[in-house]
């Protein structure tokens, strides 16, 4: 790595907390250096008074990056746990793609948070090998110290700091293979104390100097535009300085106080043009895809020919809604424009995203544009899009001075982008004893990447690779895919395809396994029963994992004792982001309706960073997921979204929530994702459950409707 | 417009905004208290819980006008010296995930404490399903209640 040192690009600001100092990573903004400080890497800062900074180049929305990455990086260094301090990386150009999502913050960060550790406990090796005059081999890193066991000397870090830097940067410093002393430890998050007093800032709780507040007004009828408005009436409300378009689809209304801002907003008068999508309607976008040209359908996956099987045929279909992501924190940003650059403060997934398109939009350089990563309060997906980002910027601009734009929950829900809705074909042919020759997986549905311009990848969403896995060998298979068009924005929610993929799938091997009349975790164990690798796109799915996977479920499920009478479960496996995940779901009926009391999810995602957080994350996704399930669903009237807040979109509250008991297969293999894995599972489990308890099969979500 | 006087965490204040506003943006663009989170504005989420005169309280709901006088806790002043035993189990148990909705959870257990020491799973149950939390915390956070509430006798929720 060159010289040029990336304290150079730090500026520590912003909130303090025990143990945690937070910091906004601002590309180019340059502040006094200290003296002597060793920064090897973008990743790592070691100052000569051994305060230890590392970078997280992701960002945090409650999986815990701010914990899990810096315990990455600082296992290598040999670090002191107790003297991290992290520091949130706005967008940059020092750390590749800083997208966070795909369940591969972990994933993507193993190898280069690694490196940057072992590079810098290399150096301060070589460092105090130099200083005392001995083999370097002689000397041991240890809790932020370097030791000479043989004359019982040791140096830290700090006073290192400056001799390390002047040393070249090894370009392949050994990594270790295993006896961590951190990584695999439930060590405790470093943003949980900020997160109980209040102190926490998010997005939303984001203030500057002389900030104005801002609402906008958005065309509810998806595509529309705004025709004509009258500000008259909005601009005589109290504390209101600004009212104008937005783009073609929004009018702001620029006030000194949030609620002065949504109060003044109801004051609008605006003439919208409703575009033709004025009439669309759910049951039409039903129709859509129940009338889809089966002709365009393209083979994504296959092995054998299922045309060739023959036995008993069983089909079924099975469809999805649309979903939102609903995050707790609503849409919102803070941006300050000022004539030759843009600083914005976005809770956001996509920082390098928010800064190119700002960048082009309002007609600045990308390196005029500094994006700022709040905390997040929550993102599913829904804070990959920029949207509430780029309004802010374009408010800015709009008034010369600095503003907070603010989204209600209706808002959120009404003017968001939505999982995409889907129709599953799936058949298949089974032998006389009840096992599958053929399985055949139609989905029809549009592409959330071919809406945002994305090509196809071999004919299917660019995302059908991490998330349409099919792991069973079954001698002949055909996933196939019809993409078919919608207006409805389309966004990237929590597990993507692989719910509605898994959904179908599991469901459909439950269908089989009944048929056959065999027990449904038995049914999958012979299907898994031969070890196998099955080539998926770039990726390799291991049937020995998955199997491992279904044995612990069922083991801590008590799959082979028997229930209380009156309770029921079912089972589902399913594969996504190179995770492997099961549940097991025990309910029982009241007044024909699912009470769900106990859910067992079970991971293998390679090895575990932070257990406790691995924890989390099952278990979230287990709640997530039932919500899902059990009512999650966006539906569309008069070209609008019909639900507007949380008693029309309802999520688990606690007295819904099962115990969820969170258990992971232990591994060596590198680490994978968990936010997401453990979704795709607990709607079939909970479907496989019903039909155990009732006979009926539940082919289509939400549930409870 | 008329000034309000409330008395906020212990000390009083007197702002000056419409009568309308909802107590919660006084606390949160006035006050500059942002502990309390908006997720509704129609105190459906919980997100916004402080406590007035004692009481639970959505304070996205409530006008200003209405606070008038009033003692108000939020978050921010919730322990009395230090944090309070709620928020210390809360970080025993590393409850939050993205944090968002945990002061509301927060100051709803607070509320259930104090009006019932020890409460049982199904007292929890009922008090607590007020708030959302769309990370799904609700296993760490009926723990860590226990912990103040009930220590000693943890239901240990079955995770590990």
């Amino acid at each position: 790595m060159s010289p040029l040192s990336r304290r150079s690009f730090l500026r520590t600001s912003a909130t303090a907390s025990a143990g945690l100092v937070i910091g906004f990573y601002l590309p180019s903004s340059a502040r006094a250096d200290d003296d002597g400080a060793f920064s090897p890497n973008a990743y790592l800062t070691i100052t000569p008074k051994g305060k230890i900074t590392i970078v997280v180049p992701r960002t945090e929305m409650g999986q815990g990056v701010w914990t899990s990455l810096p315990m990455i990086l600082a296992e290598e260094l040999e670090a002191d746990w107790k003297q991290i301090k992290i520091e949130q990386a706005g967008a940059s150009t020092l750390f590749g793609d800083q997208t966070t999502g795909g369940s591969a913050s972990v994933r993507t960060t193993w190898d280069p948070m690694r490196k940057a550790g072992a590079q810098a406990r290399e150096m301060l090796i070589s460092a105090a090998a130099q200083q005392w005059n001995v083999p370097r081999g002689s000397c041991k890193a240890e809790s932020s110290s370097v030791h000479h066991s043989a004359s019982g000397r040791k140096i830290s870090y700090g006073m290192l700091a400056t001799q390390a830097g002047k040393l070249p940067v090894p370009d392949n410093p050994p990594l270790k293979t295993g006896r961590y002393k951190l990584v695999g430890k439930p060590l405790p998050r470093l943003d949980t104390p900020s997160k109980v007093d209040g102190s926490a800032i998010y997005g939303i709780d984001f203030r500057v100097p002389e900030m104005k507040y801002a609402a906008l007004a958005r065309c509810e009828v998806v595509g529309g535009k705004v025709a004509d408005f009258d500000p008259t009436a909005a601009k005589q409300m109290p504390g209101v300085s600004f009212v104008g378009k937005i783009g073609d689809s929004a009018v702001a209304v620029v006030a000194d106080s949030t609620w002065n801002a949504i109060k003044a907003r109801r004051a609008l008068k605006i003439t919208w043009d409703d575009s033709a999508n004025k009439e669309l309607t759910s049951a039409a976008i039903s129709d859509g895809l129940r009338n889809a040209d089966q002709s365009k359908a393209v083979k994504f996956y296959s092995s054998g020919d299922v045309s060739k099987a023959a036995g008993k045929k069983i089909e079924a279909e099975y469809q999805l809604p649309f979903m939102a992501h609903a995050p707790m924190e609503p849409g919102n940003c803070t941006a300050h424009f000022r004539g030759t650059e843009c600083e914005i403060w976005a809770p956001t997934q996509v920082p390098q995203d928010c800064r190119d398109t700002i960048a082009s939009l309002i007609g600045l350089k990308q390196e005029q544009v500094k994006v700022n990563v709040t905390l997040l309060g929550g993102g599913f997906g829904r804070r990959l899009e920029h949207d509430y980002a780029v309004e802010a910027a374009l408010v800015s601009k709009a008034i010369n001075a600095p503003v907070k734009v603010t989204w209600t929950r209706e808002d959120d829900m009404r003017c968001s982008t939505y999982r995409p809705v889907s129709l599953h074909k799936l058949s298949s042919m089974l032998d006389d004893n009840g096992w599958p020759l053929a399985f055949t997986h139609r989905v029809i549905g549009p592409s959330i990447n071919g809406q945002k311009g994305s090509q196809p990848v071999n004919g299917v969403d660019s995302d059908f690779p991490d998330e349409a896995s099919f792991i069973y060998p079954i001698p002949n298979v055909s996933l196939e895919s019809v993409i078919t068009e919608t207006p409805v924005p389309l966004g990237w929610m929590r597990s993507v395809y692989a719910l509605q993929m898994g959904f179908a799938s599991e469901s459909f091997i439950d269908e089989l396994a009944m048929e056959a009349g065999k027990d449904p975790l038995e049914y999958r164990l012979h299907l898994l029963s031969k070890d196998a690798d099955i080539k998926y796109f770039e990726a390799t799915w291991r049937t020995s994992r998955m199997r491992n996977v279904l044995k612990l479920a069922a083991e801590k499920a008590g799959w082979s004792k028997p229930l209380a009478a009156g309770r029921y479960r079912g089972i589902a496996c399913f594969g996504c982001f190179s995770t492997y995940a099961a549940a097991v779901v025990e309910i029982s009926m009241e007044n024909n309706e699912p009470h769900v009391h106990r859910v067992v999810a079970v991971v293998d995602c390679g090895q575990v960073v932070n257990p406790s957080i691995v924890e989390q994350q099952t278990q979230g996704a287990v709640i997530y997921g039932l919500t899902n399930a059990l009512r999650a669903q966006i539906t569309i009237d008069k070209g609008r979204v019909v639900q507007g807040n949380f008693d029309e979109y309802q999520p688990i509250r606690m007295n819904e929530a099962p115990k969820v008991e969170a258990y992971f297969v232990s591994s060596t293999e590198p680490p994978t994702g968990v936010g997401e894995p453990p979704v795709p599972p607990l709607a079939p489990a909970l479907c496989n459950a019903i039909y155990a308890a009732t006979k009926t099969r539940m082919r289509s979500l939400p549930i409870l409707t | 417009m008329p000034n309000f006087t409330l008395r906020v965490n212990g000390a009083e204040k007197v702002v000056d905004v419409s009568a309308d506003t909802p107590l919660l943006w006084v606390l949160r663009d006035t006050l500059q208290l942002t502990g309390t989170k908006f997720g509704c504005g129609a105190g459906l989420c919980g997100a916004c819980s402080v406590h007035v005169n004692g009481a639970l309280t959505r304070s996205c709901t409530m006008p200003v006008s209405q606070a008038r006088g009033k003692s108000v806790t939020t978050i921010e002043g919730l322990g009395t010296n230090g944090l309070h035993p709620l928020q210390k189990a809360w970080i025993a148990e590393d409850v939050p995930q993205c944090g968002y909705c945990q002061s509301g959870q927060i100051m709803a257990a607070a509320s259930l404490l104090a009006k019932t020491p020890h409460p049982s799973d199904a007292q929890i149950t009922d008090y607590m399903s007020g708030n959302i939390c769309r990370c799904g915390t609700y296993e760490r956070i009926r723990r860590a209640i226990h912990r103040v509430a009930n220590p000693g006798n943890v239901n240990p929720g079955g995770s590990k």
